[in-house]
């Protein structure tokens, strides 16, 4: 389907827990559900990888205009890829990197890797789709 | 040396700097400074409020407590560490912003975190949404039954809630049960199929600490040993942060 991917590694488990061999971990997970040719990585990465902008408490501080242009790395980042998703593993990660595209009308969609590794699996359902675009939407729907 | 380093080297034993220094393993490295630039330069908080890491730190060591417990750029660096890796020194900015945070009234401290840790400490789900352990019970099980009946390859999947003696112990961030359900459902079919056998607890089952983020160390330590005392009183031998 030639449909890009892109990872964002957590600070939280990559650079201040497990350092870069968890983020290899999930680079080989990720490219063994979207396949090695579709995935694309940022620069910079791994433990050297900017925060999003999610983490600390900034996304209920209040100070949402400041949360979005810290957010600028991340969504340059992420732009220059060319990626259709961002995969994240992280929950703060998922709502700042889905709220960058969102505010910025940029056209990347944002989503969680369970979502990824059910999808690949075909047993993903229906109602488990939120974060999908339109072209893997209807993609191996289980039950359909 | 100028006369202005000499009046603030009398000074020195009261400043919060050194008195997060002692608070530190080896002090944080927070003397050991080059002023080399590599922590703003790759700090994506940069520029915000006029401020950045090597200022900051700057800022602290020629003891200016006033505009470093007051500047919003606490709130707005998200403790990520990067600088920290980048830096030849390994020098601990990030601790330094959280001790300038909890300086900080408590009142003062950003609402939207202060609710969220406030919420938590309201019963024994620790969510920062609110959510009891009686409403996060009835969600999972009834969409748990809901996807039984509809997927019949998952008859059998299982979203245990204090289940004894189980492997895995696993928390759940609240915005899932609270406002999107169907969202917990590709984890536990993973689980299902690995053949996990794992738990949910009814107490500290909220992934979220807003009270580590509020620098409220008293209460982020009760959400984290709630959790963690739920875990151990069930004989799990591994805890899952889904966060
Ligand atoms: S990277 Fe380290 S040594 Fe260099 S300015 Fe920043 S804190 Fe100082
Ligand atoms: S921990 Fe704070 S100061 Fe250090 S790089 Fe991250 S946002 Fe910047």
């Amino acid at each position: 389907m030639k449909i890009k991917f892109t990872v964002q590694d957590p600070c939280q488990i990559v650079r201040k827990s497990f350092g870069d061999p968890i983020a290899d971990d999930l680079r080989f997970v990720v490219k063994t559900l979207v396949g090695e040719e579709n995935f694309i990585d940022m620069t910079p990465n791994k433990s050297n990888n900017y925060c999003c902008g999610g983490g600390g408490g900034f996304l209920q501080s209040g100070y949402v205009d400041a949360r979005r242009q810290y957010g600028e790395y991340k969504l340059k980042q992420i732009l220059a890829t060319k990626a259709d998703y961002c995969i994240t593993a992280c929950h703060n990660c998922h709502a700042q990197i889905h709220d960058l595209a969102e505010h910025s009308g940029a056209n990347y969609h944002t989503v969680h890797l369970w979502t990824l590794i059910c999808l690949s699996l075909g047993i993903l359902g229906e109602n488990e789709r939120e974060y999908l675009g339109p072209d893997l939407a209807d993609v191996a729907v289980y039950g359909a | 040396m100028s006369s202005e380093t000499l009046k603030l080297g009398k000074k020195k034993q009261s400043i919060f700097i050194d008195k997060v220094k002692e608070l530190l393993p080896e002090g944080g490295n927070l003397g050991l400074c080059l002023t080399c630039g590599a922590c703003s330069s790759g700090c994506p908080a940069t520029g915000l409020e006029g401020m950045d890491p090597r200022k900051f730190l700057r800022m602290a060591s020629l003891g200016m407590d006033e505009e470093i417990t007051s500047t919003p750029w606490v709130w707005m660096c998200t403790m990520c560490q990067r600088c920290i890796y980048a830096c030849p020194m390994e020098i601990d900015i990030p601790q330094l912003v959280y001790y300038a945070r909890s300086a900080w009234p408590r009142e003062s401290r950003p609402k939207g975190i202060l609710g969220s840790c406030d919420m938590a400490l309201r019963n024994d789900s620790c969510s920062a949404m609110g959510a009891t352990p009686e409403d996060f019970s009835f969600v999972v099980e009834d969409v748990l039954e809901e996807y039984r009946e509809a997927q019949p390859e998952f008859k059998d999947m299982q979203a245990p809630i204090d289940k004894k003696g189980a492997y895995f112990f696993l928390n759940q961030n609240s915005r899932e049960p609270v406002t999107e359900p169907d969202e917990m459902v590709p984890l536990w079919k993973i689980l299902h199929i690995v053949g996990a056998d794992w738990t949910y607890g009814s107490k500290g089952w909220g992934g979220e600490n807003y009270c580590m983020f509020l620098a409220d160390d008293e209460a982020w330590e009760h959400i984290a040993r709630t959790a963690a005392k739920q875990a151990d009183e069930l004989g799990c031998k591994v805890f899952l942060n889904t966060e």
